[in-house]
């Protein structure tokens, strides 16, 4: 299907300001559109993950580089953040809490600096494998030194501290999704704004063809250092934003964990597009944090379909969705329909039989716990034999129809490109 | 003088057992051009499948079963998952035994919950084998050695001495001529990267109860097996051997060692107090910073020699 | 005369192989000088050399008097030299436009900079779109270089080489696969653009060769067998001998 190709997204330039402008106006709406609390602590944590993965795609998808450890630089930030914070709250510095992001931002980019300056110098796999050295080598030091970061507890903090700002505390959750919502708004035009830059560009280059890049004046090692400490400075900027919104700090920020879920928003988001991080990150927070509250194999859910998306769709949900601009454009886009409802309907009787082994094994693993259990409102007993074979026959026979269901969307799909072909010459 | 010998012994199994890691990862990679992310879970997947056989039949159908299955899974691995994505690039496969290392840690706990399980040295094995001194030497750190060295010296026979062996030494370097001679070479990579899960299960059937197993082990052990192939050089075998050997006498001895800079400055006469400069810095002791003098070695060996000990193909 | 470039007894082995034999060579400023030779002569590694992409194994290379043996391709780009490649080795996911910008950016003087927004540099867009223009790909200049066919990458290939404006350039079989009329239109276009510069070409099709070079140097098993003009090398018997006996014959009979 789709090999991951920079599509560029280049409208007017007044298209583009419309854009930003709805953006802008999405992130001021939100708040009033989803009024449950619930909803605000989703929205700000999607915000700092948006930065967080933002910035990562400046490694992966702009420069060519993947990374195993890029909550190094967001948990230093944060760390730097909630010292910071707490100088604030004891009174022994003067400075406003809504600029201290830019505290998290200069740390990330400090550690990029010291630690990109030895992961920069090979390229690739060697390169992802280093990036996991660091960051198993910054998550055991975190421990090491209990003065400075706090030990398994973390350090903890007050973010209403030090003088209001207009009459703003930070207290309630709503002004902290302001703030967030605010440095997410201006991260992301910074770091869209970096792409159309000489290093920007050139970070292009060097990921399609360092070797070139070479013959045409660059160090491609330069090149990605600073490619490295420009996405650190965002990432810590992501780290500052959630010690505010946590207020907590603990090695957790600098986790192999971490690092990984980054890494997941971002491909399943897209990551030859620069907005495919964006969605990633809503979605991964959605995983995480709504999908968490309904079962404990929520991780192992996000696996299987981060797998499916290496698999089927590389380039992501963002690739998925702009593959059909064409089709929408030549007004075809009701004839692929019924063969999506189709392959939805397969896809769901699969997952809901998926559902029911992956609950019904968890069930009986633990000892302590009751083996009657209800999915979707219906109860039944782990240990009997029924609700097993109707799992296994919904996932096999859900199976089954996806197979034909996915050869009768790829056949749709042919033709309507077949058409667009003939009518392109 | 008998801490010593008895640490270099345990160092020497221990930098076998991870040679024996390292060198499956550094085959397949060799091979496939591919890093396998997971190759620490199929480590993990050969405790966990030699503890539930033992308790069941007992540990030495385990020791020849719990790897048989592994390969068959890493077999299945290769033939429905890694093939689709090789056309995508080395960074799509390596994405894809990432999201597989996730699956298997979590189907892990799905099925033998989070607490580490009671994989036990059988009682046959379990004992001192000499005595070094007044130490007791385990029986089970021997066989550890034993299986070690005898599993590489077989690997090393197949792939000098057999024709499948001799095919996979062409396909290394130069696969598509080797397919042109009307070698079954995608069935030979299935081969191979089965074999190296195969070699990754081995380790764990006979790591998983001299260690502990629980669903956090192939998080602990993995990072540390890539920091070999880095060190070792991209592609080496004989790097990832002395690298092995290099950072498993380096744990096992910083580990019963309370060496720190603070006691370093009171046998030079500067006495430390708690409110001294730095003084957390100083107090550290080696056997605390044990966990990370791996990462530290590889960071040093990145800075003065970035090819690695016996670097070849580059990543 | 000034050299432009010089190499000094140069060698190149590949473990036991000795690829190149002890080469000495003076490239003249400003003169179109072609590398002539059969295959697996050196050629390809000769340029290799010259331009960082191998260590020589002992030797010396000059480039207008300076000393660029163990520079970084980077490096000796950044002293005057571009090279290009006879495998094409562009920039396949950007379009042509930025392709060729890439080859201008350093030499605009932009280098790592991150906080000029490059679609508003002037002299960026003059210089690229003046390059395309020349090498006749301005119409495609929005389409992605992977799906460019063949002979427009191979366009491409030289436009990038001659985007940073360079003075000394290296083509390495800039009409390789070509058809008759595509070459001849390679041929002026490489004419044109290398005015004044000095220009070292590997190439094959001796009708190119004849057409463009001043002098002519020919590689075999790695040792330099003759440098001069055309004239020199046809009447040069052992360049007969070795390279040109079935082409002489050829010569005399068209």
């Amino acid at each position: 299907m789709a090999e991951p190709a920079t599509l560029r997204f280049a409208p007017l330039d007044l298209g583009r300001v419309l854009l930003w402008g709805a953006t802008a106006l999405v992130f001021v709406a939100a708040p009033l559109v989803f009024r449950q609390g619930f909803a605000l602590t989703l929205m700000i944590q999607m915000g700092s993950m948006i930065v967080f993965a933002l910035s990562y795609n400046m490694l992966l998808g702009q420069g060519g580089m993947l990374s195993f450890g890029h909550a190094v630089y967001s948990g230093l930030g944060a760390y730097a953040t909630v010292h910071v914070l707490n100088f604030i709250g004891k009174g022994a510095l003067a400075f406003p809490v809504t600029l201290l992001p830019l505290v998290g931002g200069a740390a990330g980019a400090l550690f990029g600096v010291i630690f990109g300056y030895v992961t920069t110098k090979r390229a690739g796999t060697t390169f992802a494998l280093i990036s996991l050295g660091i960051g198993e080598l910054v998550f055991a030091s975190v421990l090491m030194f209990p003065g400075f970061f706090g030990g398994e507890g973390g350090i903890s903090t007050n973010r209403v501290a030090g003088a209001p700002f207009l009459g703003v505390t930070y207290g309630p959750a709503i002004q902290v999704y302001y703030l967030v919502a605010f440095w997410c708004f201006v991260s992301m035009i910074a770091m869209f704004a970096l792409t159309q830059t000489p290093l920007g560009r050139m970070a292009n280059a060097v990921r399609d063809n360092p070797e070139r890049s070479e013959f045409v004046g660059y160090d491609t090692q330069k090149v990605r250092f600073l490619q490295l400490v420009l996405s650190s400075f965002f990432a810590g900027v992501a780290g500052a934003l959630s010690c505010i919104n946590f207020e907590i700090v603990s090695d957790e920020n600098v986790s192999a964990l971490r690092s990984g879920g980054v890494l997941l928003a971002a491909f399943i988001g897209g990551i030859p597009l620069f907005f495919g991080p964006i969605i990633g990150a809503i979605v991964f927070i959605f995983f995480v944090v709504a999908l968490s509250g309904f079962t404990q194999a929520w991780l192992l859910y996000l696996g299987l379909f981060f797998l499916a998306i290496v698999l089927y769709a590389p380039g992501g949900i963002a690739s998925l969705l702009v593959m059909h601009l064409p089709v929408i454009r030549a007004g075809r886009l009701r004839e692929l329909a019924w063969p999506y409802l189709l392959a939805a309907a397969a896809g769901l009787v699969a997952f809901a039989g998926l559902v029911g082994l992956v609950e019904m094994v968890y069930r009986l693993s633990e000892a302590n716990l009751d083996p009657q259990m209800s999915i979707a409102g219906i109860g039944f007993d782990a240990r009997a034999q029924p609700p097993w074979l109707v799992s296994a026959a919904l996932l096999g026979a859900g199976l089954v129809a996806l197979r034909f269901a996915t050869r009768f969307v790829g056949e749709r799909w042919a033709a309507i490109q077949q058409a667009l072909e003939a009518r392109r010459a | 003088m008998e801490f010593f010998l008895v640490q270099l012994l345990n160092g020497i199994s221990y930098g076998l057992l991870l040679f024996m890691l390292s060198s499956g990862l550094t085959l397949v990679f060799s091979l496939m051009g591919v890093l396998n992310f997971a190759h620490a879970s199929f480590y993990m997947l050969g405790a966990y499948f030699a503890y539930q056989i033992s308790t069941k039949v007992g540990f030495w159908p385990a020791l020849a079963l719990a790897p048989l299955l592994v390969g068959a899974l890493g077999m299945v691995v290769e033939r429905y998952g890694l093939r689709k994505v090789h056309r995508y690039g080395h960074v799509a496969e390596l994405l894809f035994t990432f999201g597989l290392a996730y699956l298997i840690e979590e189907a892990v706990h799905l099925v033998w919950g989070r607490a580490a399980v009671d994989y036990r040295i059988p009682p046959d094995l379990d004992g001192p084998l000499f005595t070094i001194i007044t130490s007791q030497y385990p029986t089970y750190r021997a066989f550890m050695m034993l299986v070690s060295v005898t599993m590489l010296v077989g690997i090393w026979l197949v792939l000098t001495r057999t024709r499948v062996g001799l095919v996979i030494q062409a396909a290394l370097t130069h696969s598509q001529t080797v397919e042109a001679l009307g070698h079954n070479v995608p069935r030979v990579f299935m081969l191979v990267f089965g074999g190296g899960a195969a070699l990754a299960g081995l380790s764990g059937v006979i790591g998983g109860n001299a260690f502990v197993t629980e669903p956090g082990m192939a998080a602990s052990v993995g990072p540390i097996i890539f920091v070999i192939v880095v060190v070792g050089g991209m592609g080496s075998l004989a790097g990832a051997f002395y690298a092995s050997l290099l950072i498993g006498c380096l744990q096992t001895f910083s580990v019963g060692l309370d060496w720190s800079f603070a006691g370093l400055f009171e046998r030079l006469g500067w006495s430390m107090t708690p409110g001294s400069p730095f003084a957390p810095l100083w107090e550290i002791t080696l056997a605390q910073t044990a966990p990370v003098l791996p990462y530290l070695l590889m960071v040093l060996l990145l800075i003065f020699r970035p090819r690695g000990l016996m670097g070849t193909r580059d990543g | 005369m000034s050299a432009a470039i010089e190499l000094l007894e140069v060698r190149k082995s590949f473990g036991k192989t000795e690829i190149i034999n002890g080469v000495s060579l003076a490239i003249r400023r400003g003169e179109r000088h072609a590398i002539i030779g059969p295959n697996g002569a050196g050629k390809s590694t000769l340029f290799n050399l010259i331009s960082g992409r191998y260590e020589v194994s002992s030797g010396r290379i000059l480039l207008n008097g300076a000393d660029i043996t163990s520079l970084k391709p980077f490096q000796i780009n950044r002293k005057g030299l571009a090279r290009s490649f006879q495998v094409t080795n562009i920039f396949h996911n950007l379009s042509v436009y930025e392709n060729i910008r890439c080859g201008v950016l350093w030499s605009a003087g932009y280098k790592y900079s991150f906080w000029h927004r490059v679609g508003g540099l002037k002299d960026v867009r003059q210089r690229a779109e003046d390059v395309m223009e020349r090498i006749g790909l301005a119409k495609r200049r929005n389409v992605p270089a992977g799906t460019l066919t063949y002979a427009e990458q191979r366009a491409l290939e030289v436009g990038i080489t001659l985007a940073g404006g360079a003075e000394v350039i290296l083509l390495d079989e800039p009409t390789a696969g070509m058809s008759r009329t595509e070459t001849a239109h390679a041929v002026e276009l490489i004419k044109t653009v290398t005015e004044g510069k000095t220009l070292v070409m590997v190439e094959h099709d001796m009708g190119v060769v004849f057409g463009l070079a001043d002098r002519i140097s020919v590689l075999v098993y790695g040792e330099v067998l003759a440098t001069g003009t055309m004239e020199e090398i046809r009447a040069n018997p052992a360049v007969q001998e070795a390279y040109l006996g079935a082409l002489h014959k050829e010569g005399a009979d068209a």
